[in-house]
């Protein structure tokens, strides 16, 4: 009997090709829209993640209450301590120190006078170390304009546009001018090793990349910092993960009559990702029910009038024999075939779109006014889902269709299908 | 013909509400069928031919009395019941063919069968010998819309008749013909009644199929008025 259905479905056009068209195209836009939104998602979190919250971050009290303001006075002291104890706690987790920090960048000409001055914010990474994963995950190397990446603690790197602006080289010196985290001035000498340009322009604009040594040096925080960001193995991020481990790490370290006390807040509670991050888990869902709403209503219709075509056909079947919930029933499994039928297509379509966008967009150049911490390559993302993602509104979308336009079928009399046999 | 009843009609009324009132389509109808008889009801159109064919092949409900169609009630059928009486017992003809335009002649012949879960082996005789009944066996791969009215009319036989029905029903099946193709489907459902011992009940007011039958009941405005057996 299906075989006897997927022929009917098969040759008969009108009854299949519209189906086919509307849901491979819903198909399409849902899946292609996942693939692209996802990546681009994915992107400004990873993105984030890398250069400020990391997947959680551990930071005082007091530190995070103001962490606008990078306080440097009240960052997190006896780190090592802290290091070892954290390391030790989460060792499939891997954790970076980082001090955040700000100042006066002075360049001098030959004679050791001002040549040129501008504001800095800066960041202090470990470089230098052995076990160092910092220049990968900030893909500093491929950032890398002139020079190269600082060997030494008193080495630094300025971005492009800064370096420009300032009229600096690789192999010039720059002196920084602070405090340190107890107020006090702070003038230090490094060496620019190197330039580099991130094409966003929040990273772009005054930028400096300093070894964290160096800059524990030049701001007094021995065995002190501003930040531990903490990275899952798998660099990607797990919100659930990061909340159970931040609960549980609050729970035995914070305490809330001690401002200078660690505490360890998760990705989604800094920079306002966490509404992104649970658009992105609302999207699918939005996404899945406007198709469907929409898909539904076009296929109703489209049912109706094939229905109203196929009364002939459903009042003979009736005549014959068939029962009213059989034909309903032959009416929805119709409506499964054609419903996978366009999903595949649709999802086939989708994914070598998606492929094609996976290298990305590159919008470097209209986001160089951008303050967003976000990829300037927009690029789409396949995941698992994207295999599968499309055949919900696809198959739904046509079962609905196909029931609500049934209704109209199977709530007619016998009789009245029956005579409209003649007509 | 043997004498088994197959349809007994006792107080048979059908009304249709019309407006705010109701329109009486049948009234105090009183038949019996035997298994064989070549039979038809005969009367002008409104006279209630159509809806007494759909109360006996139980796709409309009587209003008072009851048909009683191989010893089931009719009026207490329940749908069910209904469609299996249907699918067993009852084939149908239609003045229009009503064939499926997407399935070949073999295809919509096989269709019955398929309900009935036949297997395939069984169908296709079945089919076969369906479609050399009625002369068709050069048709099998054409579809509807490669046949003629005759054609598709005796496509229509064949179906009806593939599941070897004890009752065919046949609501105006010359209608659509002209004179010659009526009088080809007409010989070939004499045969079949002969053949098989099928009992056709017709509903018509084509002469041509008067002359063929064997029972004439005349209906005028929703009542009998002439039950008359031919001699031949």
């Amino acid at each position: 009997m299906l075989k006897f259905f997927i022929r009917g479905i098969l040759r008969d056009r009108q009854r299949s090709l519209l189906p086919i068209i509307v849901i491979t195209i819903g198909v399409t836009i849902v899946v292609l829209l996942q693939t692209y939104l996802t990546g681009v998602f994915g992107d400004m979190i990873d993105f984030n993640a890398k250069f400020s919250t990391g997947h959680v971050k551990v930071m005082s009290q007091a530190y995070y209450e103001n962490m606008d303001q990078i306080p440097n006075d009240l960052a997190l002291l006896e780190t090592g301590e802290l290091m070892n104890e954290i390391q030790k706690q989460y060792p499939d987790m891997n954790w970076s120190e980082r001090i955040s920090f700000g100042g006066l960048v002075d360049a001098p000409d030959e004679n050791g006078e001002t040549k040129a001055q501008g504001p800095a914010a800066g960041m202090a990474i470990d470089m230098i170390s052995e076990n160092s994963v910092e220049i990968e995950r900030l893909n500093l190397e491929k950032s890398l304009v002139k020079g190269e990446i600082p060997k030494n603690s008193n080495e630094v790197l300025l971005s492009d546009d800064f370096a420009t602006k300032l009229k600096i080289s690789p192999g010039d010196q720059v002196t920084l001018i602070g405090s340190t985290m107890y107020g006090a001035m702070s003038i230090t000498n490094f060496t620019v090793s190197g330039t580099i340009k991130f094409g966003v322009m929040a990273l772009d604009r005054g930028g400096i990349i300093a070894d964290i040594s160096g800059v524990r040096e030049a701001l007094d925080m021995q065995d002190a910092t501003g930040e531990i960001l903490g990275y899952f193995s798998d660099n990607s991020y797990d919100d659930l993960k990061a909340i159970e481990i931040s609960t549980y790490f609050n729970e035995i370290h914070s305490d809330s009559t001690d401002v200078f006390s660690p505490t360890m807040v998760p990705l989604r509670e800094m920079n306002n990702l966490g509404s992104m991050l649970d658009l992105i888990g609302s999207f699918s869902g939005i996404m899945i029910f406007i198709f469907v709403f929409a898909m539904s209503i076009v296929l109703w219709n489209g049912g109706l009038l094939g229905g109203l075509r196929r009364y002939g056909e459903m009042g003979l079947r009736l005549a014959i024999g068939e029962r009213k919930g059989h034909i309903y029933r032959s009416l929805i499994s119709e409506s499964i075939i054609i419903g996978i039928i366009g999903s595949i297509v649709g999802t086939a379509i989708a994914l070598f779109f998606s492929s094609l966008l996976e290298k990305g967009i590159d919008m470097s150049g209209v986001m160089q006014e951008s303050s967003m911490m976000m990829s300037p390559v927009f690029r789409a993302e396949i995941t698992p889902t994207a295999y599968y993602i499309g055949f919900i509104p696809g198959l739904l979308a046509t079962i609905v269709g196909t029931a609500l336009a049934g209704i109209g079928i199977y709530k007619r009399q016998t009789a009245e299908l029956f005579k409209e046999l003649g007509a | 013909m043997n004498n088994k009843t197959i349809i007994t009609i006792n107080n048979l009324a059908k009304r249709f509400p019309i407006g705010g009132g109701e329109f009486t389509a049948l009234k105090n109808i009183n038949l019996k069928f035997e298994a064989g008889e070549f039979a038809g009801l005969v009367g002008p159109s409104g006279s209630g031919k159509t809806t007494m064919l759909n109360i006996i092949g139980s796709l409309d409900n009587p209003s008072d009395g009851d048909v009683t169609l191989l010893g089931t009630s009719i009026k207490k059928i329940n749908p069910k019941r209904a469609s299996s009486l249907r699918k067993h017992h009852i084939g149908f003809i239609f003045q229009t063919y009503n064939l499926m335009p997407v399935y070949t002649v073999y295809e919509n012949v096989e269709f019955p069968l398929l309900l009935l879960k036949k297997s395939a082996a069984e169908r296709r005789k079945a089919v076969l010998d369906a479609l050399e009944w009625v002369g068709l066996m050069d048709k099998i791969k054409s579809k509807p819309k490669q046949l003629s009215g005759g054609e598709s009319q005796r496509v229509a036989i064949a179906r009806a008749m593939v599941k070897r029905p004890e009752l065919v029903l046949a609501d105006e099946p010359t209608a659509n013909l002209d004179k010659e193709n009526s009088y080809h489907i007409l010989d070939t459902m004499v045969k079949l009644n002969k053949e098989l011992n099928t009992t056709f009940l017709f509903a018509t007011h084509d002469d041509k199929v008067i002359k063929y039958l064997n029972r004439i009941i005349r209906l005028e405005d929703g009542k009998v008025v002439a039950d008359d057996i031919i001699k031949k």
